[in-house]
């Protein structure tokens, strides 16, 4: 199935799919926003955004715009919390 | 003399890197700008064995070199700069070994630029908890590095470090991964046309600015003979790079870095969980907010005093041991109060940066703009933005440097601008006494009007500071980062150690920073305050003599003696009818005599030293000024207390007492004598409630506080920030007063 981070459920996982090339910024790629990782949905702020993941081991915050356009496979066997 | 050693510290945030300066440097260090930015610059000397010594830059923190703002830009150009002169020998790469993946990327980009690199693993004292075990000797080959496993916490490794150090001349210096694989064509014209040049650098060079950045093209000059990628080519080649280096870490790790999982897990996520809740989170982070209030509004007025209380003694100690003239003057009332005048900031200033710093050593700050950054955003501050704006209730000068943990230059900068709006407790005496003045003593709805003033000067100020940095957030023309990442780093118990050198640091170079200019402002004050050069000022003291002789004291002056001694004698009576103490008629006469004589020649100096007011330079700066501030209902009296309030909005209160010839310690005196003013112009009371309520709109908004000018000169590092406050927050003053008085009068 397929979805976005921001549509995760907290504790949900899934796998980012291929994107455009310079779709996303550097800083993204650099600590591991990259395709065939694994994210984690961990925590969502109140107003639901921003969202806390951790991705290829990296916890990292980013804002619902951002995570709205990250696509995912989802894993799901994940238990949605 | 033996070589220095450059050495540049490099590494991510939170792993650790400032605490393993610390462990190198030791007190041998200092902290600046880097010349015109306002990236801060830490340095110092660290002792290595065989005598040799090195010079450590602890370059800001990034994730890697793909630039996206000015801070990590400074460690890029010193890497590639050979000229710098603090251009490294030796890198050192801090990495944290739960990040070891992440962390050895930037590893891998600094070590292909063929500058000796050492691999510091910090925070080894974790690995049995995280069931995290290394291949030490394997990982050195296969990186094809030195490698020193530290624990800042457990102060191990540091000497290996140390000793690596002074033998990076046998580190190897060949890259680790070849990049050039991800476009091979591109790569060989590259070389081609810069045959001397690392391909490494000059790709670096290339592609800086696709992401940021002012970084100068010294080298690619022309680039006629090779075709140009654009931008979007470039950042898919990055892309590309990125995948490769993972790729390359990643194949290493697998044969040197083993992690149970069943040990990972637990407080991380339960903490998260707690402190990032929709109701806990926000709970917790209002606790913590009024923790850091209550210090520094409440504990730090103890030491205040106590600074206070001792400056004001020794500066009398210098005029009752010094024969009086203009040299014991300048120090007693020109030195010593500009001293005490910095110091008196030191315990908030330090209480404020030992909050802070713990805030940020344990991981929890993140959490705070985790929760925050959804309500600040639309501002243009950030989630970080709120200790500071918090902390202007107390001071806006620990404040304003409380401002430099805000990453986003532009998010900074605005908080900055916006910080000196929010009520600081320099306003509140002159609030109070004005409030007191001019606002009835009656209630409405069980509310009094005058608390309710109060209430409302505060939300004033802080709709000022949200408004204006609306209004900042649009105007502003600063290239930052559009997007937002931020890490999420462990908890950790915060380092004594690290958090003493935060408050020590911040500490001293407000002292040294901001406070000479403060000096240098109430040294001239003093002098434009207590001296003149009209005739009126040399003679003042036989004028006024002869004034009281003909005339005799004020009319408030001898009210003021006469009730004192009819209070005195009925006291006296009552003592005696009721035995306290038996004493002849004879002594009673006596001393209501001596009380007499007392209060006439207090009453004497009052009124000589608001004479030299008057006519000294600041006196005549306020009747100079008395035509603009006229309309905002204020006479030349009160334009003295504007001016002499720059060097700090309490002043208000005092100089008006000096002017009045009043006691400044009598509070409710100079309040009686307050009401008892009118306005020459009008024939009405000069404190009433179109003007009260004009003054206090003044005082809400004017920039009149000469140590947050200081301040925000040292924080951004130019004057052209501190000009333009005082010029639009006083404008914004004047215009509102203005209003305000013409539309009540």
């Amino acid at each position: 199935m397929s979805t976005s981070i921001a549509h995760l459920k907290r504790g949900q996982k899934g796998v980012i799919r291929e994107f455009p090339d310079d779709f996303l910024p550097i800083k993204l790629l650099e600590l591991g926003c990259l395709p065939g990782n694994e994210v984690e949905l961990v925590q969502v702020a109140p107003f639901k955004d921003p969202l806390y993941i951790n991705v290829n081991g990296s916890h990292i915050a980013i804002r619902r715009s951002m995570a709205l356009k990250i696509e995912l496979d989802l894993i799901e066997d994940t238990p949605s919390v | 003399m033996s070589k220095q050693i450059n050495v540049a510290l490099i590494g991510n945030p939170n792993t650790g890197k400032t605490s393993v300066f610390n462990q190198l440097t030791g007190l041998n260090q200092k902290v600046g700008n880097y010349p015109g930015i306002t990236v801060e610059k830490k340095e110092g000397i660290c002792k290595l064995p065989r005598g040799v010594k090195a010079h450590i830059i602890d370059l800001p923190g990034t994730y890697s070199l793909n630039t996206t703002s000015l801070d990590e830009s400074v460690a890029v150009e010193l890497l590639l700069n050979k000229n710098d002169k603090d251009h490294p020998d030796v890198a050192i790469v801090i990495s944290d070994v739960e990040n070891l993946k992440r962390n050895l990327l930037l590893f891998t980009q600094i070590k292909d630029l063929e500058i000796p690199t050492i691999l510091v693993i910090n925070m080894a004292d974790r690995m049995v908890r995280k069931g995290i075990t290394l291949d030490i000797d394997l990982m050195e080959k296969k990186l094809d590095t030195k490698i020193a496993l530290v624990s800042t916490r457990k102060k191990t490794g540091i000497e290996r470090l140390k000793k690596l150090i002074a033998d990076y001349k046998n580190l190897s210096i060949s890259p680790n991964v070849d990049t050039t694989v991800i476009a091979p064509e591109y790569f060989k014209s590259l070389q081609e046309t810069f045959p001397n040049e690392n391909l490494h650098k000059l790709w670096l060079v290339i592609t800086q600015d696709v992401n940021f950045m002012p970084l100068e093209k010294k080298l690619i000059k022309d680039t006629s003979s090779f075709n140009t990628k654009s931008k979007s080519e470039l950042k898919r080649l990055q892309q590309k790079e990125t995948i490769k280096r993972y790729q390359f870490i990643n194949s290493i790790l697998k044969e040197t870095y083993k992690v149970d999982a069943n040990a990972a897990k637990g407080l991380k996520a339960t903490l998260d969980k707690i402190l990032t809740h929709k109701i806990f989170g926000y709970l917790i982070f209002f606790v913590v907010l009024l923790t850091i209030f209550q210090a520094i509004y409440d504990w730090s007025s103890i030491p205040m005093d106590v600074i206070d209380e001792t400056f004001v003694s020794a500066s009398e100690w210098v005029k009752d041991s010094f024969p009086p003239g203009m040299l014991t003057n300048l120090i007693a009332e020109g030195i010593l109060s500009g001293i005490g005048g910095i110091v008196i900031f030191i315990p908030q200033i330090a209480f404020l940066f030992l909050f802070i710093s713990l805030l940020e050593e344990s991981g929890y700050m993140s959490r705070v703009v985790f929760l925050m950054d959804r309500v600040m955003r639309p501002f243009g501050l950030s989630g970080k933005s709120i200790v500071p704006l918090i902390s202007g209730t107390a001071c806006a000068i620990p404040a304003v440097m409380a401002t430099r943990t805000i990453e986003n230059w532009k998010e900074r900068l605005i908080t900055i601008l916006v910080t000196p709006f929010i009520t600081c407790s320099a306003r509140l005496p002159v609030y109070l006494i004005i409030i007191a003045l001019v606002i009835p003593e009656g209630r409405f709805l069980g509310l009094g009007y005058q608390a309710m003033t109060l209430m409302l000067l505060y939300l004033i100020g802080f709709g000022a500071a949200i408004l204006s940095a609306m209004v900042l957030n649009k105007v502003l023309k600063i290239k930052s980062r559009t997007f937002f990442v931020m890490e999420m780093p462990n908890y950790k118990l915060p380092l004594i150690k690290n958090v003493a050198y935060t408050v020590w640091e911040k500490t001293k170079s407000f002292v040294f920073g901001a406070g000479k200019i403060i000096l240098a402002i109430s040294i001239i004050l003093w002098f434009l305050g207590s001296n003149g050069f009209t005739e009126k000022y040399e003679n003042a003291d036989s004028i006024i003599e002869h004034r009281i002789q003909t005339e005799g004291l004020s009319v408030f002056n001898q009210e003021s003696i006469t009730n004192d001694l009819e209070a005195y004698k009925i006291a006296l009576n009552d003592s005696i009818a009721k035995k306290v103490y038996t004493i002849g008629p004879e002594q009673v006469k006596d001393s209501i005599h001596r009380l007499d004589k007392e209060l006439f020649e207090k009453a004497k100096h009052q009124e000589i030293a608001s004479f030299k007011l008057e006519n000294s330079y600041i006196g005549n700066m306020g009747k100079a000024i008395e035509p603009m501030v006229r309309p905002l209902g204020y006479d030349w009296k009160i334009g003295i207390a504007l001016i002499t309030s720059f060097a700090a909005r309490e002043v208000f209160v005092s100089t008006l007492a000096t002017i009045y010839s009043v006691g400044s310690d009598e509070e409710h005196t100079i309040k009686n004598r307050m009401a008892a003013e009118m306005n020459a112009n009008t024939n009405k009371p000069l404190f009433n409630l179109a003007s009260g309520i004009s003054l206090l709109l003044f005082y809400a908004f004017a920039m009149q506080c000469m140590s947050t000018l200081a301040v925000v000169k040292r924080e951004t590092n130019s004057w052209k920030w501190p000009a333009a406050q005082l010029v639009f927050m006083s404008l914004f003053a004047y215009i509102v007063a203005l209003v305000a008085y013409q539309l009540l009068k």
